[in-house]
């Protein structure tokens, strides 16, 4: 595998400027309704994807961060606003054209364990998606498949076996290899390595750092580790009960967060060295996140946040740019 | 300090219809009074197997404790009997499980699971006194609004609420040691702060001494006084922790250690990742069980097992690189 070099992201975060939005999502709302009660999971969301960079999404477990990946994807059908993939609304998509679109857009999903059918074979696995797209003929599908799999780090002969005869690092690039099987340009990356163990964490992250460079992939990264996502993204966007908190390069985001809620997650994180632990001051955010069907009016992270205002409480701020490039919802800043 | 708890060649197996699974091959430890001990693995290593190991939790008709000896205040626990382990279990040693969902009773009320333990080791204490104690327990923990809290249920309740309650219920009679088994695995980064805070306070509190178990090694470097690494069933490293963290010796736990990514620094390299993947327990393991992983593997690492050298004081590390008695040609 090739050393990906700090330079190229550097490069890429430049050239991010210049280029259309892959992906443009505008005010989007994904509600769930259950007997009479409302739940927010994605409540009015605007952000843009650009060609080849790494969008990581952040947020604590049931903050809507698979509801918004999934509602992008179509997989859950939004409830309001609208999307344009490669300018394109994908809203106004019916039948046919969603499974056209699946061609350019592909999931990979949280759990290794759950998400592969256990009945049928690794090579059946990856080849499905060729199959149901109808592209080559058994030949031609298989000697893909064998391609897809040396691509992804295993050998072609694990073609035959099934995947409980895989262990969790091995079921996962089977995952990885079955979204690459028709050259999508864009990934959503549900939680790809929260399965897995950490020294195979690491093995699936450059696995995916090394298949963006090599076939110019476009990721949505959706993770709970911040430290992770600060390793693979070009852009980082906090999510916090169905709402964007903050959206920042990378680097500005972990070195100058802006919002109160990335502040209090980024020192909730350990970091693995006891003489910084011990010299660290922490901004302990205190009390839980509320039920998204009852969110706080206002601003939804009135109830946590230690430098709340009475204006919070009131009205809900927007997301707006406090910096070139860098944005955060806040009505303090 | 004063050993409090003392385990010698541990050795727990699991047997199944067709195989024998090893899960711990020899494990031998300490612990001292108020100290934090963090055993650090990665899943299958045999870290939660090892803590059930030392109350006797693991059921009986699988699991068998093949050989070694587990001292606590001088007693060897393996040769005490159920009745007797009972006195122990809860009053002496706590426990915290993982998964604080799965690990409370659904049907019984927050305030009879957290008294329940403490019934059972004061037969005579009243009603009442019961109560005001997990009141008070309750406060003390963090949970809000304490006197409703205990004619709820658990599904009523948060994860870190539920995890509160976990930690309630192993305090209540005041262990001298509480083992935590990954409690903040299942929470959110800022609720594991809290969790662990927590139980920091409790501790000092309480002079009590805590095992953490974890495969987080961010966890352990602000938490734990010693680790000990454990890999394949077996403890690879052990060390204080800044020793640890400073200048890891063995080439899983170095290699591990570089796996994290770390928020505190520039994403500047391609991250380390140990190719491969554990042995299977189950089948005999002969020399290192890293060895297949490990680029420094010598020959002799494939034949023999090597045993736990100090590298420094209170620095052990199983491996033979340190051996003194292999001569090593300086490049």
């Amino acid at each position: 595998m090739p050393p990906v070099g700090y330079l190229i992201l550097e490069y890429r975060e430049r050239s991010l400027k210049v280029a259309n939005p892959l992906l443009q999502v505008k005010n989007l709302k994904k509600h769930f309704e259950h007997k009479g009660k409302v739940l927010r999971a994605v409540d009015g969301i605007s952000f843009d994807v650009f060609p080849q960079e790494t969008l990581g999404l952040v947020g604590e477990s049931g903050c809507g961060k698979t509801a918004l990946a999934r509602a992008l994807m179509r997989l859950y059908e939004p409830s309001s606003g609208d999307i344009f993939f490669k300018g394109e609304s994908i809203l106004k998509y019916k039948g046919k054209a969603i499974k056209a679109l699946r061609h350019d857009m592909q999931y990979i999903f949280q759990d290794p364990f759950a998400s592969l059918n256990p009945r049928m074979t690794a090579g059946e696995i990856i080849s499905e998606p060729l199959a149901i797209h109808d592209t080559l003929n058994s030949y031609g599908r298989q000697k893909r498949v064998q391609e897809l799999l040396e691509l992804v780090g295993l050998h072609p002969e694990y073609m035959s076996r099934f995947p409980h005869e895989f262990s969790g690092g091995q079921r996962q690039r089977i995952g990885i290899a079955r979204s690459l099987a028709l050259n999508p340009r864009f990934i959503v990356c549900d939680e790809p390595i929260a399965a897995l163990d950490v020294s195979i964490q690491a093995q699936i992250i450059n696995l995916l750092r090394y298949l963006q460079e090599e076939m110019g992939l476009t990721y949505l990264f959706i993770s709970h580790d911040l430290a992770m996502v600060k390793y693979l993204s070009t852009r980082v966007a906090v999510m916090y009960l169905g709402h964007f908190m903050e959206l920042a390069p990378s680097a500005n985001l972990y070195e100058n967060p802006q919002h109160p809620y990335t502040q209090g997650l980024l020192s909730a994180i350990p970091i693995p060295d006891p003489l910084i632990e011990k010299k660290r001051t922490r901004v302990l955010l205190t009390g839980e996140v509320p039920s998204p069907i009852n969110p706080p009016k206002g601003c939804v992270f009135c109830t946590r946040c230690p430098k709340v205002k009475p204006i919070c409480l009131q009205k809900r701020p927007p997301l707006r740019e406090v910096a070139p490039g860098h944005s955060a919802a806040c009505h303090l800043l | 300090m004063k050993k409090l708890l003392d385990v010698k060649n541990l050795h727990t197996s699991f047997s199944t219809l067709s195989k024998k699974v090893r899960a711990v091959r020899g494990v031998s430890f300490d612990l001292k009074e108020g100290e934090t001990l963090g055993i650090v693995g990665e899943s299958g290593c045999g870290k939660s197997v090892m803590a059930k190991s030392l109350t006797r939790l693991l059921p009986s008709i699988s699991s068998h404790i093949d050989q070694g000896e587990i001292y606590y205040k001088g007693e060897n626990l393996l040769l005490k009997r159920e009745r007797e382990l009972r006195k122990i279990r809860g009053k002496e040693i706590g426990m915290i499980f993982q998964d604080p969902m799965t690990s409370l009773n659904p049907t019984m009320r927050i305030g009879d699971q957290i008294i329940e333990g403490y019934a059972l080791h004061h037969p005579l204490a009243s009603k009442e006194e019961m109560k005001m104690r997990a009141i008070k327990l309750l406060k003390r923990v963090g949970v809000s609004d304490s006197e409703t809290r205990l004619t709820q249920f658990p599904h009523e309740l948060s994860g870190g609420m539920r995890q509160r309650v976990m930690i309630a219920i192993a305090m209540i009679s005041s262990p001298k040691i509480l083992i935590a088994d990954e409690p903040t695995t299942a929470l959110d980064v800022t609720i594991q702060a809290q969790i662990l805070g927590l139980l920091k306070e409790i501790q000092k509190r309480e002079q009590m001494s805590i095992i953490l178990i974890t495969h987080d090694f961010s966890i352990v470097a602000g938490f734990c006084d010693r680790v000990v690494v454990m890999y394949a069933g077996k403890i690879v490293e052990s060390a204080p922790v800044d020793e640890l963290f400073r200048s890891p010796k063995h080439p899983y736990t170095r290699r591990l250690l570089n796996s994290i990514p770390r928020l505190d620094l520039p994403p500047s390299r391609q991250l380390y990742s140990i190719h491969g993947s554990p042995p299977d327990l189950s089948s005999k393991i002969k020399g290192c069980a890293f060895a297949k992983r490990c680029p420094h593997a010598m020959k002799l690492c494939h034949d023999g097992c090597p045993s736990s050298i100090e590298v420094s004081k209170e620095h052990h590390a199983a491996c033979w690189l340190f051996d003194p008695r292999i001569q090593r040609k300086e490049p």
